[in-house]
């Protein structure tokens, strides 16, 4: 119960700072609230077990992403323009999604049953293989370096590859080669 | 309809309604706003509502997270009576996090390269522009076509 | 602008070296506690990007050469590819970790468990600290006046 209402205080406040990014025109003050909300989706991960996540969330969203959100505009803009159109179309899609989303949960089974088919399948197997076969207390970071070594394997290619677009788009090796052609003339 | 009156049921699905309002306002950012860098924090936030629900998928009411003790030997302590939530979901959404984070930046980068050429990062300054290209590039070719295209 | 902030230098330069050791211990501890190579990679990373952000760009990348940073990014994913190679060549299935010491195959996965968190560590500090460099050195727009 205390953690329902723990939850439920949570996205309070999560709703809360989504709206006033909505709301607010300063790209600074929206950056600053992405990181706020960051923090506070750490925390919901906390009150969910899972402590990995929100170590890497508090980590990744609140600290990284935060710094080059600031960066990205420094270089480019500080404030977003008023909006011109109205919200009317958006609000319908965004109100019919979540309609057909909200009509999807209707068959879902309740939050945190354990015989929820979740539960059921290989999570059962992984507990206890972890203690057996592996040996490592941390059950997430065996089932994420040998059980799922495959699919740890393409994020890690994926993270890599993400690098070399960035730097291909912004390294400035480009920039480098057309001033040697400008001095070659 | 009657379940929507049950309490047990309203308590046990208020986290996914709540993440599908979340979910919705990234996805209102994204559509409704013309801002580039205020559409990436949207799809942040959408991201965002997507991880909360498989954490949420996999949580055992009761459970703890999926940490065995260990003494100070260093051999665990298991003990059968702890529940433990489902580890599977934090492992997914663990790596789909710095994944995430990894291609934003790739957005942002784009965004910059964008303000570079452009000199605007708002959609409907950028569309503009290039309707305004087209439209030049129409004229250019139409005269070297005698004026036919 | 160097000669400012002398809090803030001072306050960098005591965490700097806190926040990589609090890194190699995420890297090195997860097995037994919550954390791993991801979160050690980004950790690592934002000791650079403080250290960057505080002392400028050009003291950043006298520590931590942009070059080295490239290679790194690449060298983790080879580390966690080859790992799946060797266990490979050890007559194993690809990242069966069981290859590295199959008289005892828990120690054989620790040994795997190992090799690949810290290619993945390698991997995301060299990519972060990539898109740092790459987002810093970006020369800023002319029109500065609406700062």
């Amino acid at each position: 119960m205390v953690e329902t209402i723990i939850n439920i205080i949570l996205f309070t406040m999560l709703v809360l700072t989504a709206l006033a990014i909505v709301r607010i025109d300063s790209l600074f003050a929206a950056v600053m609230l992405s990181g706020v909300f960051s923090l506070l989706s750490a925390l919901l991960f906390v009150t969910l077990d899972a402590v990995d996540v929100a170590f890497t969330e508090a980590a990744v969203g609140a600290g990284i992403s935060t710094v080059l959100m600031l960066m990205t505009i420094a270089l480019t803009s500080r404030t977003q323009k008023k909006a011109t159109r109205s919200g009317m179309v958006p609000f319908v899609v965004v109100a019919v999604t979540g309609g057909a989303l909200f009509y999807g949960t209707l068959d879902m089974p309740n939050l945190g049953d354990p015989n929820a088919p979740a539960q059921l399948h290989v999570a059962p197997e992984y507990l206890a293989g972890s203690i057996k076969d592996i040996d490592v207390p941390n059950v997430v970071t065996s089932v994420l370096a040998s059980y799922r070594g495959y699919d740890t394997l393409g994020e890690t290619a994926v993270v890599f590859t993400a690098g070399i677009g960035v730097l291909l788009l912004l390294s400035g090796l480009g920039r480098r080669r057309r001033k040697d052609e400008e001095g070659d003339a | 309809m009657e379940r929507l009156l049950d309490w047990t049921f309203v308590v046990g699905h208020m986290n996914y309604w709540l993440f599908i309002v979340l979910m919705m306002t990234g996805l209102f950012i994204v559509v409704a706003r013309g801002n580039l860098v205020k559409k990436i924090i949207g799809l942040n936030i959408f991201q965002a509502a997507v991880f909360m629900l498989y954490i949420s998928i996999g949580k055992v009411t009761g459970g703890t997270a999926p940490i065995y003790p260990v003494d100070m030997q260093g051999h665990m302590q298991v003990d059968p009576s702890i529940i433990y939530s489902n580890p599977l979901p934090h492992v997914l959404i663990l790596t789909a996090i710095v994944v995430g984070i990894a291609t934003t930046s790739l957005a942002l980068a784009l965004t910059i390269r964008i303000r570079e050429a452009y000199d605007t990062i708002e959609e409907d300054d950028i569309l503009k522009i290039e309707r305004h290209m087209a439209a030049e590039d129409n004229k250019e070719h139409g005269a070297a076509m005698g004026g036919r295209a | 602008m160097m000669h400012h902030h002398l809090i803030l230098r001072v306050v960098t330069k005591m965490l700097v070296g806190t926040i990589i050791l609090f890194a190699f211990y995420v890297q090195f501890h997860g097995d037994f506690s919550p954390g791993g190579g991801f979160q050690a990679g980004v950790i690592m990373a934002v000791a650079f990007i403080l250290y960057g952000i505080v002392f400028g760009l050009n003291k950043a990348e006298e520590v931590f050469p942009p070059w080295l940073v490239h290679k790194l990014a690449a060298f983790g994913v080879l580390v966690y590819a080859g790992t799946g190679v060797v266990s490979l060549l050890l007559g194993y299935n690809f990242l069966d970790y069981n290859a590295f010491n199959p008289g005892h195959p828990s120690h054989g996965q620790h040994w795997g468990i190992f090799a690949v968190e810290l290619g993945v560590g390698i991997t995301v500090t060299g990519v972060m600290v990539a898109i740092y460099y790459a987002f810093a050195g970006r020369p800023p727009p002319i029109n500065d006046e609406d700062w």
